[in-house]
Parts: structure tokens; sequence; C-alpha cells
């Protein structure tokens, strides 16, 4: 075809760039690099993660392990939690100390605060926006006023019931190695269960919200893992699992899963060994740990109309608004059933390693130590959930992008941006 | 008719807690849009305008040459620029890795350092002039609300920088130091906590960085005095403020 036998009308095809050098409505740092030429195969694909390097890993070492949570807490400000009780359990594993029931339950109500403060920062402040047409939660105050008001009164009710235990809910205080340093104020947790049961209607709203919402209908089959256990709906303690027939101790974990360093990436990314990348969040709790969840969280996501397993990365909004209606239902099983009475522990240190594995809220967070007979860290290898899912985001982008290349730029542009926010990345932890 | 003064909040080398405990306002927060205009906040909006400000809330140290470049841009757009928590201070426990020296710890981390543009981390008061402190890991959301008020009164924010030691006073706590040869970071720390830690059972760790003049190398002492080993007083002075000129020396400067 040449160039004067076009009409005005026609155009010739060209190479499609879409940049976005800070993705918006994500925690941390990170950009998408998308070059799609005019033939309509894709390029170049990059999710860039150019967050600053904090190296962890290396001051870590040569500080005590009872340390160790304070410390990792500093890995990230929104699952401070996740990372101060996988720290806490990776060490007792090293040093041999098991924790009593009380400090087990205290840890998973501590956690349980921590996912319902987080889902609700992610539902409603990160990805609703995109959902409902707006640029922020902030700007959509004059036309859904009630949506956002309920959203706060959610998100304080997780902040407050970690306050309670933990001292405070950015850097918790209270949580240490064999136990907690206070306990909870009885008529405080007893006028926070009130607030939990209460809250249970607002949970049950927000699973129908973000079931009627409407988002892509795109299904890619990858390895979903989680961590599980037959007690409980898994977040704390369970061996690592998948569907695809994983099924391993935490202290397996390096056998399993390897890191590698992308040019583009501040953060490693992680892959099976013998199988490539996986997806770990609230999507692969909910298809892999379905049976665990609450009756009322099972009934809700039933209702929702929406089939489980799913492998629709755009359902973890879904899978979020499912976990909170089981994290109100157990936090108020464990505030009945935690006796609150003092405990004395005994802790010593001795050479070892110690590994763990529990479910942040965005999907499964991996710590471990070597200590030295002082009780000196001389190793730390820490992956969290973003981590796991860089590789993964990147898969599915590909295959997303190949049922809209004929859509213009601002548009694919935003698509892909919600499918990063779908898997709710946090960028400073998976640099740390 | 007076405008709403435009706040920017900025994240550089750090956890984001410290926008996370702004977001702990959750029962004025809707209050809050009502008195400012957030016109930039990448984890909140997709929409951000590229100043000027008349407060620039900046989390998070400084810690590559992109930063660098960065801070000085939002200076330039800004009326008041606001140190926003401990990183943006000194560091905060992230520049526990200054003490490592900087190729040691990227080999630690990556297996390829030639793509890593990374330097000790510091406080962005290393290269811009800084208006305000805001102290904490995270500073109290009382005291984020304290200076917006004060903000929008044009009056001096109210920030403490007595010791945690006033705090503990004010909650009858017993002196963990002296009544149980406890360890305890609070007569050199800065307020603004509510004395959490030795409330609730355990010593302060100094995580709201030093007092206004703090005698810390007597504070050493007695540490020293009940039986702390060396190596432990060091790493309490590094955990969260060892870049500070009050710090530095018991550090192991």
């Amino acid at each position: 075809m040449t160039e004067n036998s076009m009409t005005l009308k026609e155009s010739t095809p060209k190479t499609k760039t879409i940049e976005v050098n800070y993705i918006a409505r994500v925690e941390g740092r990170g950009a998408l690099n998308i070059s799609i030429s005019k033939e309509g195969k894709i390029q170049d694909l990059q999710f860039r993660i150019h967050e600053p390097p904090r190296f962890f890993e290396a001051f870590l070492i040569g500080r005590r392990y009872t340390e160790m949570m304070e410390l990792t807490s500093r890995l990230c400000g929104i699952c401070p939690v996740a990372h101060q009780i996988t720290a806490l359990r990776a060490v007792e594993n090293a040093i041999g100390l098991e924790p009593s029931e009380q400090t087990k339950d205290l840890r998973k109500l501590l956690a349980l605060s921590a996912h319902i403060q987080s889902h609700v920062l992610s539902m409603y402040f990160l990805s609703l926006p995109d959902l409902l047409g707006y640029e922020s939660t902030l700007a959509m105050t004059k036309d859904h006023l009630d949506v956002i008001k309920r959203g706060l009164k959610l998100k304080k009710l997780g902040n407050d019931l970690s306050d309670l235990i933990g001292g405070r809910a950015v850097h918790p205080v209270t949580a240490v190695v064999g136990g907690f340093t206070a306990l909870p104020n009885k008529n405080k947790l007893q006028a926070i269960r009130k607030r939990l049961v209460e809250a249970k209607n607002d949970a049950f709203e927000t699973v129908d919200l973000f079931s009627k919402l409407k988002i892509p209908q795109f299904v890619r089959k990858c390895e979903h893992i989680a961590i599980s256990n037959p007690k409980s709906y898994a977040i704390n303690i369970g061996r690592l699992r998948s569907t695809e027939g994983l099924n391993i101790h935490e202290s397996e974990y390096r056998d399993y899963i390897s890191e590698k360093q992308v040019p583009y990436s501040t953060a490693l990314h992680s892959q099976l060994k013998t199988k490539g990348s996986f997806m770990v969040g609230p999507l692969p709790r909910v298809n892999l740990n379905f049976g665990q969840l609450s009756s009322d969280a099972k009934e809700a996501a039933k209702k929702s109309g929406v089939k489980f397993p799913n492998y629709n990365p755009f359902v973890s909004h879904l899978a979020r608004a499912i976990e909170l209606v089981d994290s109100i239902d157990e936090s108020i099983d464990i505030i009945d059933r935690v006796p609150l009475k003092e405990e004395h522990w005994d802790i010593g240190c001795r050479a070892g390693f110690g590994a763990a594995i529990t479910e942040a809220p965005r999907g499964s967070l991996y710590h471990s130590y070597v200590l030295d007979n002082n009780g000196i860290i001389r190793k730390a290898d820490l992956v969290p959930p973003t981590a796991h899912n860089a590789n993964n985001v990147e898969k599915d982008m590909h295959e997303f992008l190949g049922t809209m290349l004929d859509e213009p730029v601002e548009e694919i542009k935003l698509k892909c941006e919600m499918l990063v926010r779908a898997y709710d990345p946090c960028i400073s932890c998976s640099t740390h | 008719m007076s405008t709403k003064p435009k706040v920017g909040i900025f994240k550089f080398t750090g956890c984001a807690g410290c926008q996370l405990e702004l977001l702990h306002l959750e029962d004025v927060f809707l209050k809050l849009l009502d008195v400012i205009d957030i016109t930039y906040w990448m984890m909140v909006k997709r929409d951000n305008i590229d100043g000027p400000w008349d407060i620039s809330l900046v989390e998070g140290g400084i810690s590559t040459p992109e930063e660098i470049e960065e801070i000085k841009q939002i200076r330039k757009k800004s009326k008041i620029v606001v140190a926003f928590g401990d990183c943006a201070i000194a560091g905060c426990i992230p520049s526990i890795r200054n003490w490592i020296p900087q190729m040691e710890a990227e080999n630690r981390v990556y297996p390829d350092t030639s793509t890593i543009h990374s330097m000790k981390v510091m406080g962005i008061g290393e290269y811009i002039k800084v208006d305000t402190e805001l102290r904490g890991c995270p500073p109290h959301r009382n005291t984020i609300l304290e200076f917006v008020k004060a903000s929008l009164l044009n009056i001096r924010p109210r920030l403490r920088q007595h010791p945690v030691c006033v705090e503990c006073k004010f909650r009858d706590n017993e002196c963990l130091i002296t009544s149980k040869k406890i360890p305890c970071m609070g007569p050199v720390t800065s307020a603004g906590c509510g004395a959490i830690c030795p409330s609730l059972g355990r010593e302060c760790e100094g995580c709201y960085g030093p007092m206004s003049n703090p005698n810390a190398a007597a504070l050493a002492a007695i540490f020293k005095e009940i039986g702390v080993h060396e190596d432990d007083i060091q790493r309490k002075f590094r955990k969260y403020a060892g870049m500070t000129a009050d710090f530095r020396k018991e550090a192991g400067h």
C-alpha cells in the first residue's frame, strides 16, 4: 500500500506505547512500560519496580533475634503485623520455642485486625474508584458519601482492634518472642466485640457491592499458592499448598521456590523451581481454603453468584470482601475463647535456622533466619507476597493485553493499571 | 473567600507507615478534606497536580540520586516542607545499613549490582531546608492533626520535644530503669506516643528519635552500669536515629 493511495479516513496501524511512570493507588513505586507493534505483537512488557532498596537482609545481620519483629515490621506500614508475626514464628522455630495457645490466638486476632484494615483500604480506597469511574475516593465524596463512610468505619474497626491487641496499629509493640508484653483490657475487648458484630452488615454490603461491580472477564489459569490448615482459615500457621499439588512444610520453602533478579526491578522475582510463576493472595486463599471460611463468609460467597475456584485476577476484590466477613467472624470467636491470663515464659537462644510462612493480606510471606549461639542474626531471607507475584502480574498482563490490542491507548493504560491494582501490590515490601 | 491550602503527600525511601497513620484519622478524615485540598497523593489519587503546594508532607529518606533531584523540585514548589516521620528526619531503621559498606549491602541482596543505584540513606534535611519535623515511627496521628490545625490557624504547632519520661510520669508508670534495671531509651527519646511501650510492659526502644538536647552519653553510661553489653548499647542508639548528631557517638561513629 503506498502513501498516496490512502484516503483521509484510513490510517496505518501504529506502534502503541503504554507508559505509566508511577502507578497510582498502589503502595510504593512501580511503573509500566508496554509497547505493541503495529502488527499487534507485544514487543515489550515490564512491570518496573523502582522502589529504592533498603537492604533489610543486609542490615538485619548482626542484630539480635529478639529485634526481628520490630525491625522487619518496618518493611511495610500497611502490613507490619504480618512481618512481625512471621519474624516471631521464624525465630521461635530457630530457638525451639513453642508459644502458648493464648499467644497463638492473640497473634491470630492481631493478624485478622490487620487483614480487616488492609483489605478495606485496598477495596474502598485503592480499587473502588476505578470500578466506579473516579480518579480517587476523595473525588467520590459528593456522589458516594455513604459508601466512603462505610469504608472509613470498617477501616477504623480494623485499626482500633490492632491498637487494642498490639498497642498501636502501625508498627505494633506488644508482640514479642514468646508472647505479649501486655494483654488487652477485657472491657475494651467486649466493646470492640460489639462493634465487630455490628460490622457484619457492612461486610455483607461490601461483598454485595463488589459482586455487582463490572470487572473485565479475563481468566488465566495459573498455579495458586497459599498456606492451608485443616483446623481454621489459615493466616499464621499452615502448610504451603497450591492448586497443582504443592504441599510442603514452611522449612522446605527454599527447596521449591527460588528468586531471580530482573534488570528493571529492584524487587526480585520468585518462581517455583520446576514450574515458573505463580499467584499468592486473597483469591488463591479463597480458592484453596474455601472449606475453612466461616459459614457466613461461605454464604456470602455463594450469594455473590461467582463460582470458586476462580482464576480471574479481578475477582481478587470480591475475595477480599469474602475474607472480610470471615475475619470478623473469627475475631469474634477468638475474643470469646481467649482466657486472657498472665503468662510467663523463658527464652534462651541457641544456634540454628528457623523459617516461617504466614498469609499477609496480600499473600504468602516468607521469613527465615540463621542465628548463632549468642542469638545474633547471621543470615536473613525475606520474601514478601508482591515479590512472589511480580512475575505473574506480567504473565497475566501479557494475555490480558491480547484481549484489547485494538483499543485506544488510554483505555489499555487504565485496564493494565486496574490489573496491577487487582493484585493490591505492596511494592515497598517487595523490594525491601 | 479563602481557598483551602494545597497539600502534597510524597513517599521516598520508607514503608508508607506514616501515610497509613494519617489514614488512621478515619473519623475526622472527611472533615480534613473540607479544610485542605490534597492535590498530590500517588497512593490515593490517579489524577495528581505537580505543584505548587502550600504544605508538602514528605515521608521517607533519600537514598538514590533520583530522589535528590525529586526532593529539590518539591522544595522549589512548596511553601512549607514537613519531614513526615523518622525516615524523612534521619533515615530511621533503614539507616542501620549506613554502617555497612554500600557494596557489601548491595552484594548481599543482588547478584547483579550494576542496575542498582543506591546510596547511604539520609533524612531529607541533608539536601533541602526543612520547615517542620514530625517525629515518630510513625508520628502519632494526633501530632499530624495538631500540625494541620496549627497550619490552618497560622500558628506554631505544639510539638512535644521533652522525653518519654514525662509521659510515663503522667501515666503513673513505674520507671523501668530505676526500679527494674531494664534499659529503656525513654530519657533520650522524644515524647508524643504517650509512653506507649512502658505502659504496655516493655522498655522504650526510641522510635520517636532524640528529644531536644538529650544526654545520650549519660544514658549509655547508665546502661553499662546495669549490665548492658556495649554492642547492645550501640545497637540501641543505631536503631532509629544513628545518623543524628545527638546519637552518632553512642551509635559508634
